[in-house]
């Protein structure tokens, strides 16, 4: 049976919510696992791998539906194009969390207690960009006005969270505590995966005060 | 079937109201596909046949008293010359509207014929020309306040507003299309209503007197307007000159069918006058300079942008040149048609 307007629109109002509930958990999962693995809770965080390859394909699923729904049933002709590029560039969060995981868990970086305070603090701000971007798509969505203040939100946080990376990577360099310069180029591009959560957040941001004037009337 | 083919120039004037003015009440819908062109042209033609059948006998009157076209040769050339005077303006991309030439026209008959102009008649008929685009901007900023205050104030998902503004699209170009045809009927049919041989039609349910019926096939000649023409005309309506959003093209269609409507309403005429409170005319007016005004009224509402001084003056330009070149065609073509095909154009 042929769906009413009224049902296409429920249902993909419903589709990316639950897509951006999922970028959601997908960040809180980093933020548990990263804490584990900070914390040298090593079995636990190999353990907690599972749950964000299962969110992610999740996502993944979710997001071609969108696409395919969008596309399909003819929505929002105007904003079409900019949901689809806040969605997908969105996707690349879940994509990150995924593979920053991955990387620590492969590659096993030996996180010293000289810079540990500071790696804590750049997840913690970087992660608070990405989860500002997220709500502010939410309103773009559903409350047009209140986007520019998550967007100023964002960029409060990847600002901080630059400064963080900085200073993490003189003071990797500055050490005598680490022998080998591979050893400090290890750390430097953990820090910088890191802090690429915000500068991911940044550039969304940046296309969600576009869209959001795009969308005036 | 001579008093068909007489009203035939007529049914011409309808067509061409059909392919143009009706794809400003869906031009933008049709060209941003928020709604199919054969959902759009179903509606107009349902509409614009309501409104020319049961709504169209107030702006007619109007006509009829500017000049009382009195032979069917006569009211053949007079709705000739609108029609060649669309045509002609068209072709040469002029703004145009039936409404300014067959006012023309008739001036054109009344020269030829002898009788007076009234001018009171007449200065109601410029006055309404000038004042309805000022009236359709007044509505455009007013629709367009508080549609900007519910967007951006009352929490409405996106998807949401897509739908209210698909189905206020469809009931928006519905109200249009009845309007337009309360309104611009007079345009098409208005002169032949003295002299037309067609008689009534008593269909059951309803039964319509013999001007309701050339309402009628003027209606269904507006439809086939609709239908054959106007899909190419909304692509460039809704793509190059109005290049706005679906809210604002929803608002633009409101405001204009609005102006429409108040100048054509019998009913609302005599509301206001047992409320005691000023009446307008029932004037035929020109949708198309009613949308101009709406657009311009957007413009203002956000800030005095996108006004375009230009189109004002082609549309002021209008006002002068279009009724000038009718009367001319008009006055012409009367004096062949008395003379060389002899036919009575006057009694």
């Amino acid at each position: 049976m042929k769906k009413s307007i009224f049902n296409k629109s429920k249902e993909l109002e419903k589709d990316i919510n639950e897509y951006l509930d999922n970028v959601e958990e997908a960040l809180l999962i980093f933020k548990r696992e990263i804490n584990r693995y900070f914390e040298g809770h090593f079995d636990l965080f190999e353990d907690g791998l599972k749950d964000i390859l299962k969110v992610e394909n999740k996502a993944d699923k979710l997001l071609k539906d969108i696409k395919y729904k969008l596309y399909t049933y003819m929505l929002i002709p105007e904003a079409r194009g900019d949901v689809l590029s806040l969605l997908e560039t969105m996707d690349n969060e879940v994509d990150l969390c995924k593979k920053v995981l991955m990387q620590f868990s492969i590659e096993k970086p030996k996180i010293r207690d000289f810079v540990l305070a500071e790696f804590k603090d750049l997840t913690k701000q970087s992660l608070s960009s990405a989860e500002e971007v997220v709500k502010g798509l939410r309103t773009y969505f559903e409350e047009i006005s209140m986007v520019n203040d998550y967007v100023n939100k964002v960029h409060f946080y990847e600002h901080e969270a630059d400064k963080i990376e900085e200073r993490i990577k003189r003071k990797v360099f500055e050490t005598d505590e680490i022998d080998e310069f591979s050893k400090r180029v290890h750390l430097r591009h953990f820090s910088e995966r890191i802090a690429y959560f915000s500068d991911l957040a940044e550039e969304i941001s940046e296309k969600l005060s576009v869209a959001a004037i795009k969308r005036s009337i | 079937m001579v008093s068909l083919l007489f009203i035939s120039s007529g049914l011409f004037l309808g067509w061409s109201l059909g392919a143009n003015d009706a794809a400003n009440l869906f031009g933008t819908a049709v060209s941003t596909k928020m709604v199919k062109f054969s959902t759009a042209a179903v509606i107009i033609s349902i509409f614009v046949i309501i409104g020319a059948v049961f709504g169209g006998a107030g702006t007619t009157e109007t006509l009829g008293a500017l000049g009382d076209v009195n032979t069917l040769p006569g009211a053949f050339i007079v709705a000739l010359a609108a029609g060649l005077t669309v045509y002609l303006m068209t072709n040469y991309k002029l703004p145009v509207s039936t409404t300014q030439s067959i006012v023309g026209a008739i001036i054109g008959w009344n020269l030829f014929s002898g009788y007076d102009t009234e001018f009171t008649v007449l200065t109601k008929i410029v006055g309404t020309w000038i004042f309805s685009p000022i009236l359709s901007a007044v509505f455009a900023i007013l629709f367009f306040k508080i549609a900007d205050y519910i967007v951006n104030n009352v929490k409405i998902h996106l998807f949401k507003i897509d739908m209210y503004t698909r189905i206020g699209l469809i009931l928006v170009g519905a109200f249009g299309a009845y309007s337009l045809g309360a309104n611009n009927i007079a345009n098409v049919m208005g002169v032949f209503t003295k002299t037309s041989v067609i008689g009534g039609l008593d269909l059951n349910i309803v039964s319509l007197s013999s001007i309701q019926v050339l309402f009628l096939l003027g209606g269904i000649s507006i439809s086939i307007g609709v239908f054959t023409y106007s899909k190419r005309v909304m692509t460039t309506v809704g793509k190059s000159i109005f290049k706005i959003s679906p809210v604002a093209s929803l608002i633009v269609v409101l405001s204009s069918s609005a102006v429409l409507f108040v100048f054509a309403s019998e009913g609302l005429q005599s509301i206001l006058i047992t409320l005691g409170l000023p009446t307008l005319p029932l004037v035929p007016v020109s949708g198309s300079q009613a949308v101009v005004g709406a657009v311009i009224g957007i413009g203002l509402a956000k800030g005095g942008r996108n006004i375009n001084y230009k189109l004002l003056s082609k549309i002021g330009l209008g006002w002068i040149v279009t009724p000038l070149l009718a009367l001319l065609i008009s006055y012409i073509a009367l004096f062949f048609m008395q003379n060389v095909f002899m036919h009575q154009v006057y009694l």
